[in-house]
């Protein structure tokens, strides 16, 4: 797995609450039985005239130009700023999979469904929860500043804003290490191979019907 | 010390406590489907791992298969791909498959307490966040993404932290019409879809303990809807019963055995919760969402709100962004809402009891004219054959209605079943987001019987006054 440690990023700001992993990423595109590819097909029906479908040419689509991604200043975005609840819906994995392929490498939120903030670590995505009131700020400042960007620093659990502003934030111990080393946690947890025969051997006498 | 069904479950199944509070825990059974696992098979491969205890997983496809003219194949291309490379990955990690040839084939989420693959105090997991559902058996059941579909197949096991708990009771009789998709509905229209965010739910009090297992599936199916990890409903009688003779349960002395560690499954009489909601069963009535967020629910006598009345900014944009979605305007009456096309089914509303209710609404009409299409979807083969066994299928044919093969069809839309843009659809699904159901799809998600009603009449109406024929 890639290691995430610090980065510097141009931000966008997702200005809508509830943002499910239907609108992230449509059904359709989960025919696709690869992890990449996504990114073209990233908010589909927010970011298009038309209706997408797998593995079609996306250079020439119409676009809907008021929708966020679709306007200049925002190319080549890989913060997201997002509100509250952000990733909620389906499990699907394809969400964090588009908005990696799109290139964001981070989202700020000051909430997160739990199976898309657990499926972004998976994928080297940061999801970082921040107070309502400064996400307020990140949000007026960001539309407000052209090339607004934001550096993150994972290991100092930091935000640092264009001026020097910083904002802490928590994130699990174990997820931190994972991302800061680069960890396959399928690896870790195979290193408990002993542990988990174990407990199935016992568990095998207490409850053989689950075996 | 006094327990939580839930504490009772998560520490029978913690295999090793780490240092950081997160807990390696055991998974008993792994559900899978061709949409979240063909990248987890493929990682397997990549890494040269083979699954830790194969007999854990189960799998079906679902998300893709046609509704009808099954000999016909898929023919989308892409989709067919999706569900070959299922069975291809099944048989070559030796993992039991119902493939689309096989009566036991359906929903993932009904095909497993059917077959007795999910038992109580069980942890079960599946690629697919509705693995809610399986909770009312009194287990631990989560949906997980594609990476830990990989990590429980390569492991038997996940890295969890312990959750919070709450408990939602619903006390005293439920009114006559009145079902588990109702009360769900109504929970989720109180606490909001983020109102569980960082919770396991469990679902108790008489109103709970009077459903069935398919209104206690229901209930749970849609834990997820407000944002809880899971949702479970402590094991009496109903449970015992529903589990008993199932083609994977224990059977014999073992049946026994099983039956008295499963009566152990309910919260202790002194156990604390982290957050403790009671509601009144009598103050529920028939609900029908309005909006592009199963929180925007209201009962079927109400009309679409103002947004002049939401409680902050970001519900007032919300709404606005909703009732434009949806082509409604604030003050009109639900009643009067009328729609294109109905769905009954997928793993919220697909079991048989869900069928008996809309069958007993249909009975004796006919679909209104100005309604396209309804679509009748049983959640499996066995369910199909059990409805039309008791003659439902006929009853809905002579409504009007289409009688289809097992899948989740239009409830997500991946197969050929899914909504034009503007169409509105009456759904017993779960999820009415944009676009879910069709891109441009309106979704108002509702009970079978209401369902039903509103394919009869052509707009939604008050089920608890149908003139049963």
């Amino acid at each position: 797995m890639q290691a995430f440690t610090t980065m510097k990023g141009l931000v966008a700001p997702l200005d809508r609450a509830n943002v499910d992993t239907d609108a992230i990423i449509p059904k359709q595109f989960l025919k696709s039985i690869k992890r990449t590819g996504y990114g073209p097909f990233l908010f589909d029906e927010w970011r298009y005239e038309d209706v997408g479908q797998p593995e079609m040419d996306c250079t020439n689509r119409p676009l809907r130009s008021e929708f966020l991604l679709n306007q200049p200043r925002y190319q080549g975005a890989t913060v997201l700023l997002a509100r509250e609840n952000f990733g909620c819906g389906s499990s699907r994995e394809h969400a964090p999979w588009a908005l990696l392929d799109y290139g964001f490498r981070c989202i700020i939120a000051p909430s997160f469904a739990d199976i898309f903030y657990n499926n972004c670590f998976k994928n080297v995505i940061l999801p970082i929860v921040l107070d309502g009131r400064i996400m307020d700020a990140l949000f007026a400042e960001c539309t407000a500043t052209e090339g607004y960007s934001l550096g993150i620093d994972l290991q100092a659990q930091r935000v640092v804003t264009p001026s020097r502003e910083g904002f802490s934030f928590d994130v699990d111990a174990f997820r931190k290490q994972c991302l800061l080393n680069g960890l396959d946690d399928i690896d870790l947890t195979l290193q408990e191979s002993a542990v988990i025969q174990s407990y199935e051997t016992r568990r095998k006498s207490e409850a053989p019907w689950l075996f | 010390m006094a327990k939580t069904l839930f504490d009772k479950v998560w520490d029978q199944h913690v295999v090793k406590a780490n240092d950081d509070g997160s807990v390696l825990l055991y998974i008993d059974r792994h559900l899978v489907h061709e949409v979240t696992s063909p990248q987890a098979f493929e990682g397997l491969r990549l890494a040269g791992r083979k699954p830790w205890r194969v007999s854990a997983a189960v799998a079906t496809p679902d998300h893709n298969v046609p509704t009808i003219d099954r000999a016909r194949g898929i023919e989308d291309p892409i989709s067919r791909i999706q569900v070959e490379a299922l069975a291809a990955n099944c048989k070559e990690f030796g993992i039991t498959e119902f493939g689309m040839d096989d009566i036991r084939q359906g929903v993932v989420h009904v095909v497993g307490p059917e077959q007795g693959l999910t038992l109580p105090g069980m942890t079960v997991v599946c690629g697919d966040s509705h693995t809610a559902t399986h909770g009312a058996f009194g287990a631990i059941a989560m949906g997980i993404g594609t990476s830990e579909v990989e990590h429980v197949l390569a492991t038997q096991c996940l890295i969890q932290k312990k959750p919070k708990v709450m408990r939602i009771s619903v006390e005293g009789e439920l009114p006559a019409g009145i079902t588990g998709k109702d009360i769900v509905l109504y929970i989720i229209g109180k606490i909001g879809t983020a109102g569980g965010t960082g919770y396991a739910i469990e679902f108790a009090g008489s109103a709970i303990r009077a459903l069935s297992m398919e209104g206690r599936m229901s209930v749970c199916n849609m834990a997820i809807e407000a944002g809880a990890r899971c949702g479970m409903i402590a094991v009496d009688d109903v449970t015992l019963d529903y589990v008993k003779g199932r083609p994977f349960a224990p059977t014999g002395e073992q049946c026994g055995v099983a039956e008295a560690v499963w009566r152990e499954l309910h919260s202790d009489s002194d156990a604390k919760f982290d957050h403790e909601i009671v509601l009144d069963a009598a103050d529920i009535a028939p609900q029908v969402s309005w909006g592009t967020s199963p929180e925007m629910v209201l009962p079927v006598s109400a009309s679409i709100p103002d947004t002049a009345d939401a409680r902050d900014a970001t519900q007032k944009q919300g709404w606005s962004r909703a009732l434009e979605y949806m082509g409604l305007e604030a003050g009109t009456a639900i009643e009067a809402i009328r729609v294109d096309k109905v769905f009954i089914g997928s793993c919220t509303n697909g079991r048989i009891e869900d069928f008996r209710e809309a069958a007993k609404v249909a009975t004796g009409y006919r679909m209104a004219a100005s309604v396209k299409l309804t679509m009748v979807v049983p959640g499996s083969g066995l369910v199909k054959k059990q409805a039309e066994e008791e003659g439902l299928d006929r009853v809905f044919i002579a409504a009007g209605f289409e009688w289809r093969e097992p899948g989740c069809s239009m409830c997500l839309a991946m197969n050929a079943d899914r909504l034009e843009s503007g169409e509105r659809c009456a759904s017993t699904s779960n999820r009415n987001f944009e676009g879910r159901q069709g891109a441009g799809g309106r979704t108002h998600l509702v009970s079978p019987a209401m369902a039903a009603a509103a394919a009869i009449k052509g707009h939604f109406v008050d089920v608890r006054n149908w003139k049963f024929r």
